[in-house]
C-alpha cells in the first residue's frame, strides 16, 4: 500500500540545536540515514524537501477569476517541509517508518493512504 | 494482511455468537452511581520491569489473601474449539490510527455483538451519527490499511495498554449511568467485564489485563450498595457492606494475587490493589489508608496525573489527618491541573469541614455544586452544605 508522508515542522525549531545541544547538522545527518535505510529496504517511493514557506503562494480559481496569494495555504505553526512516498505491507509498517524520521522527532509527520479507484 | 474487513467480521461474529450464546447472562444490573474518586485514565502507559524488590513491596501494599485458579472466567468454558479471532478483533478495533470513540463503538460491534442502535442508546446519540462512526472506521481500517492481527512483539506493550484503556473507558461509561439511564448504558460494566474476562483468558501472561479485570470486579461489587432508594448517592464510608457481593471481590482478589506474581507491576494492577483495600476491609474504619496512600504513590510515579494526586490527597487525609492532605491539596490547586474538576472544591471542602472550618467548607461546597456534572452529586453536595450551617 502507497502512502504519503507530509512532514509538518516548525520552521523557526528547525534552525537552532537540539535539545540536547546538538547541532543542525545532526538533523541532516538522520535524514541522509533514513533515506539510506528506506531506500535500502524498497519502501521509498521519491520524496523531496521543499523550500520554507516565505517562497510559497497559493492559487485559487473563483468563476473567470485567477486569485493569488502570498504565504501558504493555512497559517499554522507547523508548516509542510517536505513530503515522501513509500509503499508498504500496511499502516503499521507505515507508522514505523514514519517514525523513524527526523521530522517525526522534532515536529508531526502526517500518514495518509494514496488514493485508490 | 488487510482485506475485506466486512468479511472478518461475519467470521468473528459467527463463532462469537456461538460462544455468547452459552455464556451465562449475568442478572439485571443494579443501580449504578457514585462518589468515589476513582483515577480513570485513557492513555497508554508504559510496562516497567522491575524485580522482585517490586514486587515484594506491592504485595506487602496490597491486601492479599491465598489464590485460587485466577482466571475463573464463565466457568472453566473450554474454548479451544472456539478461533481467536476475537484476540485480533480486539487489536484491530483499538488501533490507534482510529479515533477513540470509534475504537469502543467498533469493540462493542464486533466483540460484543451489540447492533447499533444499541450501541447509540448506551451513549446517548443518535442511531444514525453512530451508524456513521461505525462505517467510517470500519472504512478506514480498509483504506489506511490496518492491519487485522495480533500486533507483533515490539508493538504488543503499547497497543495491549490501548485495548486495556478502551475496556476501562467502556466500564467507566457503564459505571457513570444513572438510575434512571437506559438499560443497555447500564449493562456497560457487564460487557467490558466480559470483554475484559476474555482478555485476561487469551493473555493471561499480561498481568495489567490481568489486573483490569480485578479492578473492574472490585468496582462493579459495590453496585448494590452505591445508591440509596431515593436514587441518591452512597459514599463509601456509609455504604453498607453486606450488599457488596463477596464472589466479585474473592474473584477480584485472585486475579490481583496471579497477576503481582508476574513480577510486572502497573497501573492496573496498583488500582486494583488500591480497590482491594476497600473491598476487604470489614468496614470503613477498618480501612488501611496507610496503605493506600503508598499505592497512590506508586501510581503517581508510574502514571503522574493529577487526578492520581488528588486521590493521594483524600488518602493521605484519611491515614495522617486532613491537615496533611490540605496540604498535597492546595500544591494540586496552585498547579491550575484540574481547574473545572468538580471533585476539587468538593475534596478541600470535605477536608476543612473535618478541620472545624465550616464557613470556608460552605464555600468550596458551593463551588462543587456549581462544577458537578450529575443531579445525584449536586444533591449530595447540597446536603453537605446544608450541614455545615452555612448555607
Amino acid at each position: 500500500m502507497k502512502y504519503m508522508l507530509i512532514h509538518c515542522v516548525d520552521e523557526s525549531a528547525e534552525l537552532s540545536p537540539d535539545d540536547d545541544g546538538r547541532e543542525h547538522g545532526s538533523a541532516e545527518r538522520s535524514l541522509a540515514a533514513w533515506i539510506e535505510e528506506m531506500e535500502g529496504r524498497g519502501v521509498l517511493v521519491h520524496g523531496d524537501r521543499l523550500q520554507p514557506v516565505a517562497a510559497a503562494m497559493t492559487v485559487r480559481v473563483r468563476g473567470s477569476e485567477v486569485l493569488i496569494a502570498d504565504g501558504p495555504f493555512a497559517e499554522t505553526k507547523e508548516q509542510v517541509a517536505g513530503y515522501d512516498v513509500i509503499e508498504c505491507a500496511d499502516l503499521d509498517e507505515a507508522i514505523e517508518v514514519a517514525s523513524g524520521h527526523p521530522t517525526a522527532r522534532i515536529g508531526t509527520v502526517e500518514v495518509r493512504p494514496l488514493w485508490q479507484p | 494482511m488487510t482485506g475485506d474487513w466486512d468479511l472478518a467480521e461475519e467470521c468473528a461474529q459467527d463463532a462469537f455468537a456461538q460462544a455468547l450464546k452459552s455464556w451465562p447472562r449475568d442478572g439485571v444490573p443494579r443501580r449504578p452511581g457514585a462518589w468515589l474518586t476513582t483515577v480513570a485514565r485513557n492513555r497508554a502507559t508504559d510496562r516497567l520491569r522491575r524485580g522482585a524488590a517490586e514486587t515484594a513491596k506491592l504485595k506487602e501494599a496490597a491486601v492479599l489473601s491465598p489464590a485460587e485458579d485466577p482466571v475463573t472466567g464463565d466457568g472453566g468454558r473450554d474454548d479451544s474449539g472456539i478461533p481467536d479471532d476475537r484476540l485480533r478483533l480486539m487489536f484491530t478495533c483499538c488501533h490507534p490510527a482510529l479515533p477513540l470513540e470509534a475504537r469502543v463503538a467498533l469493540t462493542l460491534r464486533t466483540l460484543a455483538g451489540l447492533t447499533t442502535a444499541e450501541i447509540a442508546r448506551a451513549f446517548l446519540i443518535p442511531e444514525p451519527t453512530m451508524a456513521k462512526r461505525l462505517a467510517r472506521a470500519k472504512h478506514k481500517i480498509r483504506d489506511a490499511g490496518i492491519p487485522y492481527r495480533v500486533p507483533p512483539a515490539h508493538l504488543l506493550p503499547e497497543r495491549t495498554a490501548g485495548v486495556l484503556a478502551v475496556l476501562y473507558l467502556l466500564f467507566n461509561e457503564g459505571y457513570a449511568a444513572t438510575a434512571g439511564s437506559d438499560i443497555i448504558r447500564q449493562g456497560l460494566c457487564a460487557e467490558a467485564i466480559r470483554l475484559a474476562r476474555v482478555l485476561a483468558r487469551l493473555m493471561s501472561d499480561e498481568p495489567e489485563a490481568l489486573g483490569l479485570l480485578a479492578l473492574m470486579l472490585f468496582h462493579d461489587s459495590r453496585r448494590a450498595g452505591r445508591t440509596d432508594d431515593a436514587g441518591d448517592l452512597v459514599t463509601l464510608e456509609d455504604q453498607d457492606r453486606a450488599g457488596w457481593d463477596r464472589r466479585q471481590i474473592g474473584e477480584g482478589t485472585g486475579l490481583l494475587e496471579a497477576a503481582l506474581r508476574r513480577g510486572r507491576p502497573g497501573a492496573y494492577q496498583l488500582q486494583a490493589a488500591i480497590a482491594a483495600c476497600h473491598a476487604t476491609a470489614p468496614d470503613a474504619a477498618a480501612t488501611n489508608w496507610a496503605r493506600i496512600a503508598r499505592l497512590y504513590r506508586q501510581l503517581a510515579e508510574l502514571a503522574p496525573s493529577p487526578v492520581v494526586e488528588l486521590n493521594r490527597a483524600v488518602a493521605v487525609a484519611m491515614a495522617d489527618g486532613p491537615a496533611a492532605g490540605l496540604e498535597l491539596l492546595e500544591a494540586l490547586e496552585a498547579s491550575g491541573a484540574l481547574a473545572g474538576y468538580h471533585l476539587l472544591p468538593a475534596t478541600r471542602a470535605d477536608l476543612l469541614r473535618r478541620l472545624g472550618r465550616p464557613g470556608e467548607a460552605a464555600a468550596s461546597y458551593r463551588q462543587a455544586v456549581r462544577l458537578a456534572p450529575t443531579d445525584a452529586e449536586r444533591r449530595y453536595l447540597h446536603r453537605r452544605l446544608a450541614e455545615t450551617g452555612h448555607a
